[in-house]
């Protein structure tokens, strides 16, 4: 028997119940959308999946037909399937809700539920799942809306990241290559290092051949990339870094493979083996770090893929690019416009927020143009489009120059720029030196030369900034700050100014706290619902969505006063709902917030209470920032004046109303008064103002959330952390230049022997790794010591 | 001197297999999930029939 007290969990999801409502056999759901996954679950036969872990569902949301119908559109259709015949076809979806075991068993049981499925496998690590599937039987569709309805909905995105995947591992395979030389021939090296007898002199020609044959693969395959750079710096007359490593390299192998044809010597090859190895690992530990979050994403998966176009009084699926001027589409509610339109329906409201930063959505009438990018509230509408979307106004803002905005690396101009002195200075100190010793002793001429390019080429110095902020990146990633790559360490490091977005960035995004102090009946908060639906102010709508009735009531008078309220008649009861001096109350209510009355006959009936609540342990963070917190730029009102002034240190500037182009122009004057500026924002209405400024960090609950043109995404509840985040990028790059100055010490040193003959190759290509790897580790250590401050 | 030869094939033969076997694996992507195999295995294949609810249950609390 069951204790009906344990129940009050929902069985799908485990958030708490409020009523027994949505109730199958003994098993309570917490809203309906539960309840829904779980009879689709059951009637599968699946209900396994809440056997392996308990309450493994996420909570469900009410999903809609006919959502996923445009993937089944042919171009679409061609990009998603990995492979596609008559009666087989492979598709591998994103899945971003996968979090558990059950997840998996569920997942890998779709065949259940859907006969056309042959097989599905998960990738836990990728969120993905790879389905096999009958497309006579089933559609891509049909599987994705079967995801959604399991409360799995699947992410589509064009893009296909297989190219950069490709990559990774044939970087692997280079490395692999590299370690396996490097491993058999220092095996091969021993007897050379331990001296060999004279009798033994053909053993060690054959060991130093061996080790040739070993090494032409790891100078032809593995060390390409190398070489490769090289050229293509020597083509365009810059040498960067990769010129003194190559050509050392080409040293190190030109001079082994003479020594060991003309039987002068077993050559350098364990040390040309190891540095291509430890070289190649430090670039895989960067490809590594960058690979935690792979976001900057084409902008066009903002909007919805495909839409939905009326003709010839069907509606039928086609992709955004193929709209014409002319066509006819249908947008439902919260899908967003894709193309500059003119409304053919009566009404509709259109939320801007997403082009203007506005949140209140706007009113349009028939004949009116809608821009691409609005989201429409409400019933679905018809437009008629009046321009292709590659040259609507959207994109035109999205193309700004600001979103291209390069930046160069400064650790990367300082290795650039001494590379570049660098080499042409290890050349004429090679130079002089081969010189010197060729008059001096011609013999040892070879040997010098080698240990000086081989000693001066300055591997940790390129090894020291990605193993430094690398690892940093990761500190950060673990703590829920994802940096779209290693660079934007070093331009945190420097940052003088922070600004602060203040809706989804210093206030919680969603839902904010809506009381109702008062007393209405069920039926006047439906006509209170009913009323505040059509009125377009952002209080109407934050009080009409925190009313749970349905809407009902016939109105027979409506008016809406601006800045005032609403008035209307229903049912032949007056209602009012607006600010205090609109309804007519006289008396004092100490709360804070802002207040939306309701009054019916003239009888004031009591307020909404509309507060947008701050994130946890903001206020400490901004004031240990202190100084360098620098504004809030909020698109809303100045409701929030007095809780941001108490909220903020006074050395901040407080301003409301801001339109995007507003924040982006803030941030342009305080670049050019020499200031490096962070904006912290939602992504959504300040992209530009992100991309502007010198690092723009877009502050998201959910990391699925995809934010265009920022630097970084940070989690919601890791925001208290930020000061520290800016502290610890600081540390690093103080830890990089540490970094540099062992890197340069031991080059100088080891130079200063190779020069005057006291350094054989062998002992400096033994130097060489051993440099790197104690610049490696000391960077990584030190980052990992100071970034346990953090926790 | 033969012998060392000889070692020295095999051992470089045997270096080579391991090589050629990595190269293999990381190609046929066992590399790329690590953690679903392991959840995978634990899986019982069972029969489809209609399952008592309670048993459920109670299996789960414990």
């Amino acid at each position: 028997m069951i204790n009906t007290t344990e129940k009050t969990e929902c069985y799908h999801c485990g958030q708490a119940c409020s009523d027994d409502t949505f109730r199958v056999d003994d098993k309570m759901f917490c809203c309906y959308g539960c309840k829904v996954v779980y009879g689709i679950i059951n009637d599968s036969n699946l209900c396994e999946y809440y056997d392996i872990e308990s309450h493994p569902g996420l909570n469900a949301k009410n999903y809609r037909k006919g959502e996923f119908d445009y993937l089944d559109e042919e171009k679409l259709r061609k990009k998603l399937l990995e492979f596609d015949s008559d009666d087989f076809a492979r598709t591998r979806l994103n899945v971003p809700a996968i979090h558990c075991s059950s997840c998996i068993w569920l997942l890998e049981n779709l065949q259940k539920a859907d006969k056309g499925v042959y097989k599905s496998e998960v990738n836990f690590n990728r969120k993905q799942v790879t389905i096999d599937f009958n497309p006579a039987k089933t559609s891509l569709s049909a599987l994705a809306e079967l995801l959604d309805a399991l409360g799995y909905p699947p992410r589509v995105t064009i893009d296909n990241p297989e190219s950069k995947k490709k990559q990774a591992s044939n970087l692997v395979t280079k490395l692999a290559i590299a370690g396996f030389a490097f491993g058999n021939v220092m095996l091969f090296s021993f007897p050379e290092y331990l001296g060999l007898d004279p009798k033994d002199q053909s053993l060690g020609r054959l060991f130093s051949w061996l080790n040739l044959a070993l090494a032409i693969p790891v100078i032809v395959y593995s060390a390409s990339g190398y070489f490769t750079s090289a050229l293509k710096s020597f083509r365009q007359k810059q040498l960067n870094i990769d010129v003194p490593i190559a050509l050392g390299l080409l040293a190190l192998f030109l001079r082994s493979s003479y020594d060991i044809v003309t039987h002068t010597g077993p050559g350098y090859l364990d040390s040309l083996t190891g540095l291509v190895f430890f070289l190649l690992i430090g670039r895989w530990f960067q490809g590594r770090t960058y690979e935690t979050l792979a976001f900057e994403r084409d902008f066009k998966s903002f909007f919805p893929l495909a839409v939905q176009r009326v003709k010839d009084d069907r509606v039928i699926s086609t992709v955004i690019f193929d709209l014409k001027k002319g066509d006819r589409i249908r947008v439902r509610n919260f899908e967003i416009v894709p193309a500059d339109s003119i409304l053919i329906d009566k009404v509709a409201f259109i939320d801007y927020s997403f082009v203007t930063g506005e949140s209140r959505p706007v009113k349009a009438a028939a004949g009116d143009l809608i821009y691409a990018g609005g989201k429409l509230i409400g019933q679905p509408v018809n437009l008629i489009v009046e321009k292709e979307t590659s040259q609507s106004h959207l994109t035109s803002l999205w193309n700004s120059d600001v979103f291209r905005k390069k930046y160069e690396s400064r650790y990367r101009k300082i290795i650039d720029r001494s590379a570049r002195i660098f080499t042409w200075i290890v050349l004429g100190i090679a130079a002089i030196t081969a010189v010197y010793w060729y008059f001096y002793s011609p013999k040892e001429m070879w040997l010098v030369l080698t240990s000086v390019l081989m000693v001066a080429c300055p591997c940790a110095l390129a090894l020291a900034a990605p193993f430094t902020y690398g690892s940093m990146m990761r500190v950060f990633g673990r703590h829920g700050f994802y940096l779209k790559n290693s660079d934007v360490v070093e331009r945190l490091s420097v940052i003088d100014l922070v600004v602060f977005d203040k809706t989804g960035t210093v206030t919680h995004g969603q839902a904010p706290q809506v009381l109702f102090e008062g007393e209405l009946s069920k039926e006047e908060l439906s006509a209170v619902k009913l009323l505040t639906g059509f009125s377009t102010h952002p209080l109407s709508s934050i009080v009409n969505r925190s009313i749970t009735e349905d809407p009902s009531g016939t109105v027979t008078h409506f008016e809406e006063k601006p800045g005032k309220g609403i008035e209307a008649t229903i049912d032949h009861r007056e209602y009012r709902i607006g600010s205090a001096e609109f309804i007519g109350f006289r008396g004092y209510i100490k709360s804070t917030g802002t207040k939306v009355f309701v009054s019916i006959n003239g009888e004031v009936k009591g307020h909404f209470l509309v507060k947008a609540a701050v994130r946890n342990y903001v206020k400490a963070m901004l004031h240990r920032l202190g100084e360098r917190c620098n504004a809030l730029l909020s698109g809303d009102g100045n409701t929030d004046l007095e809780a941001m002034k108490g909220l903020f240190p006074s050395s901040a500037q407080l301003k409301f109303d801001q339109r995007p182009i507003d924040k982006m122009e803030y941030i342009r004057d305080q670049q050019a008064k020499e200031q490096k500026v962070l904006m912290v924002g939602d992504g959504l209405n300040d992209a530009g103002a992100l991309k502007q400024a010198d690092v723009g960090i877009a502050v998201t609950d959910d990391t699925g959330l995809f934010t265009p043109g920022c630097d970084a995404i940070l989690q919601g509840e890791q925001l208290r952390h930020l000061d520290r985040f800016l502290s610890l990028a600081k540390s690093s790059s103080r830890i990089l230049k540490i970094a540099f100055t062992i890197s340069f010490t031991y080059n100088a040193v080891a130079l200063s022997f190779a020069v005057t003959g006291n350094l054989t190759p062998l002992v400096a290509a033994i130097l060489m790794p051993v440099s790197s790897i104690s610049v490696v580790g000391f960077s990584t250590i030190a980052v990992n010591l100071v970034s346990r401050k953090l926790c | 001197m033969l012998i060392v030869i000889l070692l020295i094939s095999i051992s470089l033969s045997i270096a080579l297999l391991f090589l050629g076997l990595f190269l293999w694996s990381m190609k046929s992507g066992q590399y790329e999930d690590t953690y679903t195999p392991s959840v995978r295995i634990l899986f019982d294949e069972k029969k489809e029939k209609s399952r008592d609810p309670d048993k459920n249950q109670d299996r789960k609390k414990v």
